[in-house]
Order: C-alpha cells, then structure tokens, then sequence
C-alpha cells in the first residue's frame, strides 16, 4: 500500500449547522445559509468571507428532491461567494464527507488557504415512496433494483449475513437506537431529539389527550416490538432501525494549518483522510463488512500515523442500526462479530470506552444525506474543543474519526481529526 | 456466443429466454455475474457468455414492507411485504432477486444457506414486457 501524506497541513477553523428537520418552508438554500450563518459566527477572531477562495458543496439528489441541479453556484450564490469556483461533489450519502476531503485537497495541494466545505440536502419535500426510488438510485438500477431492493433492504440484507454469521438478534440492534436517540436528546440540532423512553411518554400523553385508550408497553424493548409503533420497514429492521428522511445542511471552513491561528487558538486539524470505492453488493465476498470502508480507514491511519486504540470518539454512518455495528468493526474498534455486543454493553456509550455518533448519529440527528458527512465532522468539532453541552464527552479527546458511506458502501470516507497543544 | 456484446440489454435478452448468463474471462477464467465486459481479475477484455445451471444458496434476505413505486404497483405493501435477496451460485457467483416460496407470516423462518432454484417471472404485458429473475426456496 502507497503511503500517502498530504502536501501541507489543513485544519478546520468553524463549522456550523442548520436545525435537522422537516420543514415544508424552506429550501436547500434556506438551509445552507443558515448553516453558513452558524458557521461564520463560530470563527472566534471573526473572518471576513471574501476571503474564501473556493467551495466543495456534498449534494446527493437535488435534481430529485427538489428538480434543482447545478446546486454548487447555486449556494455560492446564496453566501455571496460568486465568482469563486463552486464545485458540487455526488458520492450519495458520502457526498459530504468526499466534498470535505476535496476540500482538504485544495488546500493540502497548496493551491487554496481556505475553503469553505458545504452539504445540503432537502429532502421532505417528495412523498416516501418517491424518496425511497431516489435512495435506491444509490445501489444499482440495473441489477439491483428490479430485484426491488430499497435502501433499508440492502443494510436489513446484509443484517440477515452478520445475524446468521454470528449470531445477533434484532435486540441487539435496538440498543444501538436507544442509545443514539439517547445522545440526540442532548443534541438541539436534532430532528427526532428525543430519548426513546421520553418517545414512549409522548405517544402515551398524546393519546390520553385526544380521549383514546393509551398504549401500555411495559418496557422499551415492548415498545421496539410493537408493529403499530415500530412498524417494520424491511426485515429485520423496523421504523426505529432507520435514520430519517431530512431537510438540513452543515458547513465548515478549512484553512492552511500555518494560518490557522488568524481564526481561532483551538483550531481542529485533519491529520489523516482515505477514500475507497466498492461494486454493488451482490459483487462482494463479505456481506458483513464494507470492504471500501476498511480500505479507507487503513489509509486514513497509515497518514496519519495513529491505530483504531488512539480514536478516542467516532461519527459512524449509521444510516441503519446495522450500518453502526459493522461500521465500529470495519473502523477496527472491535473485532469482527463482536460490535454488536460492545453497543449492548455500553461500550459505545457516552460513557463507555469507546463513545460513538455522541451527537445521535443520523439515526437520531437526522439525514440529510449530502449533508451528513459534513454534519458529523461539526460534533467532533464540538466535542474537541469541549463545546457539546450537555452531551460533552468527560475527559481530553485528543483524536476523533468520522466514517461517513455512500450507497451500500460503494463509497466510503474516513478522517482523523487532532487537537494539537 | 462471443458475438453479442457484454451488456446489460443482452443480460436481459437471455433472461427474456430463461437463461442465467455470466461472463467468464478467456484469458483468467474469472466467472461474473452480473456479467462484466472487462474482467476486473485481470482487466482482460476478452470474454465469454457462460449459462449457470440456476441452483444456489441463499446469502442474504429481507422482506421489504416500504416498497419503491414499481413494487407497489405490483400491489406489494405494508400489509403485503415481498422478499428479495442475494443468492450465491453453485458456480461461486453471486446475484440479486427476488425471492419465491417463502412464508410473509414468518419472516425470520428463513435459514441463510436455505438451498434455492432459479426461476423468470414475466411482469407486464406487450411493449412493457420484461423478465425478472427469481430464485426459489426449495
């Protein structure tokens, strides 16, 4: 394996977020300016945005969501950033977290000092069944589609391989959702920010208001069970399994490391990037790893010197509960056929050993999917320079990971972030 | 058969006549399915139709209860959910279909390595006509 290094360091100076959620009223670029908004504000010397030199915007589907191409200029636009050169980047849900490392390239390659890295994606405003056809134009329409797969069908798929190969039960995957919801409840960003205990109460309240018989789960693992409230999507994985249909975008500024300190005494630096690809699933020898994401963490550790044992928090793509047990194996975390029991056990936990998704993960901050990427790089931000709030990780967390997949792992891309001095 | 091209319209054609065709690589025997029109063993271009004799295993499944619109239009629903998976051939290979002869009612019955065999299922009518390849639990 050729051991790549980037030309010059790049380190992250602000980043901010718009709310995830659904909202009928606002378009991408609503959602975009928020987010650039937020971001702005987070510079702690302040910036001027006539300096940024260029941007890398993730967008999966706007042609589909919202019949807009050509977003890139589109946004650039919308912050005032014409005539500068606007680029959009397509690797599906990994749109972001690829617009990111592009970024990192620019201004690795010497080229740019800084660069504005973006991701959008309104998705709400299509009916389910539509937006299920544009997420399984993500795997292959050619080979994959008429066997009526769907998005959730491709991971509850590989979920049957991992359930048969080591033996989890769809229990298992359930700790996985109560535990993200249960950091997204701490997440104001969040879309569906609300324990599931707190869910159940809500839905017990709501009944007794409108004068119909309450639901009576006695436990959530009851409620996980039942049809009516979790129904199932595609088994093995029901409602609670699956991350959201979501309007949102995230932004970051990335500079030169050496001009770092122009912007803020805690800038974040990316240490480590890798990128890989893989062919559609039904291609692969392993149906219980992402092949393409084990290839990137690889060479996201090799640069930057580090092993799975150093990260002391990850962001995971965990587009489906699933997604998030074989992502902490493929990152290395935990051997292969043990992830499942780590997240029963609390490692993954806020304060577990191994804290993963403490911003709620997709699962519970929502997807928008050519945001996420970037999205999640915003609260290894936030964790790092211990500005989380209430979901702050205890202790000094001097490297983080995002992992962030398009498609059926056709894409995946890994950084490694540090906080130096 | 090394005259029609390696493609998808091709692909289908066959299945229009009942038959699972992959590629093989004349230069490194890779088989591939769905068939492939570089070998991506050896980036050899040189290659041939192979039929498979349609009987495999199960890899992977799910029953899928929140269809896409072609699905639905077939009248799969929540209530009426359909299984799909990934079959592994007795020749190594690997493919996408949908699943037949399987119980909605008890969706975690099913056994991964459940042996299955091949079948076409002919959906639409005229112009619309296509083949769709299946695979029978035995």
């Amino acid at each position: 394996m050729t051991q790549r290094k980037l030309g010059r360091g790049v380190a992250i100076v602000g980043a901010g977020m718009s709310k995830f959620g659904a909202f009928p009223d606002k378009t991408s670029r609503d959602l975009f300016v928020e987010a650039f908004k937020e971001m702005r504000a987070s510079i702690d010397k302040g910036f001027d945005p006539e300096i940024i030199e260029t941007l890398y915007l993730g967008n999966y589907s706007s042609d589909l969501f919202e019949k807009q191409g050509h977003t890139a200029p589109i946004m650039a636009d919308a912050v005032g950033l014409t005539p500068r050169p606007a680029t959009r980047v397509e690797d599906a849900c990994a749109s972001g977290g690829v617009a990111l490392r592009l970024g990192v390239l620019a201004v690795a390659s010497g080229m740019y000092d800084v660069v504005l890295v973006g991701g959008v994606e309104r998705m709400t405003k299509l009916p389910t069944a539509e937006v299920t056809d544009t997420l399984g134009s993500a795997g292959d329409t050619l080979y994959e589609t008429p066997a009526g797969f769907t998005f959730p069908g491709f991971y509850a798929a590989m979920a049957t391989a991992y359930m048969h190969r080591y033996g989890m039960t769809p229990e298992h995957l359930m700790s996985v959702a109560i535990k993200n919801h249960a950091n997204g409840a701490l997440n104001p960003k969040a879309q569906f920010g609300v324990s599931i205990p707190d869910w159940m109460e809500q839905r017990v309240q709501a009944a007794l208001k409108k004068g119909k018989p309450a639901p009576t789960w006695k436990s959530i693992s009851d409620f996980l069970h039942d049809d009516a409230a979790n129904p199932m999507i595609a088994y093995p994985l029901r409602l609670f399994d699956c991350s959201p249909i979501t309007d949102g975008a995230a932004c970051l500024l990335l500079v030169a490391a050496e001009r770092a300190r122009e912007f803020t005494d805690q800038p974040i630096h990316i240490i480590g990037v890798g990128q890989a690809s893989d062919a559609a699933l039904h291609y692969r020898a392993d149906l219980t790893t992402l092949r393409a994401a084990r290839v990137a963490v690889q060479d996201a550790y090799a640069m930057a010197g580090v092993t799975a044992r150093d990260i002391r928090i990850a962001e995971v793509h965990d587009c489906f509960t699933i997604a998030e047990v074989i992502a902490t194996e493929d990152m290395e975390f935990f051997a292969p056929g043990t992830g499942f029991k780590m997240a029963q056990e609390g490692v993954t936990a806020r304060d577990g050993a191994k804290p993963i998704n403490t911003s709620g993960g997709l699962k519970s901050k929502g997807h928008p999917v050519g945001a996420s990427g970037v999205a999640q790089t915003i609260e290894i931000w936030k964790q790092m320079r211990g500005e989380a709030g209430a979901r702050q990780v205890k202790g000094d967390i001097p490297l983080a990971l995002t992992h962030n997949v398009g498609g059926t792992g056709q894409t995946a891309v890994v950084h490694i972030y540090e906080r130096k001095g | 058969m090394t005259e029609i091209a390696f493609t998808t319209a091709a692909f289908n054609q066959f299945l229009a006549e009942h038959k699972l065709m992959a590629s093989r690589c004349v230069e490194c025997g890779a088989l591939a399915l769905p068939p492939r029109a570089i070998c991506v063993a050896c980036h050899g271009d040189r290659l041939e139709w192979v039929e498979m004799v349609g009987k495999g295993k199960l890899a992977a499944f799910t029953w899928i209860y929140v269809g896409p619109t072609f699905m639905n239009a077939e009248g799969f629903s929540r209530t009426n959910p359909y299984c799909t998976g990934i079959v592994e051939l007795d020749e190594g290979v690997k493919i996408s279909a949908r699943l037949l002869g399987v119980d909605p009612k008890n969706p975690g019955a099913i056994k991964i390595g459940t042996p299955m065999t091949v079948e076409f299922l002919e959906r639409g009518a005229g112009e619309e006509k296509r083949t769709f390849l299946a695979f029978r639990a035995e």
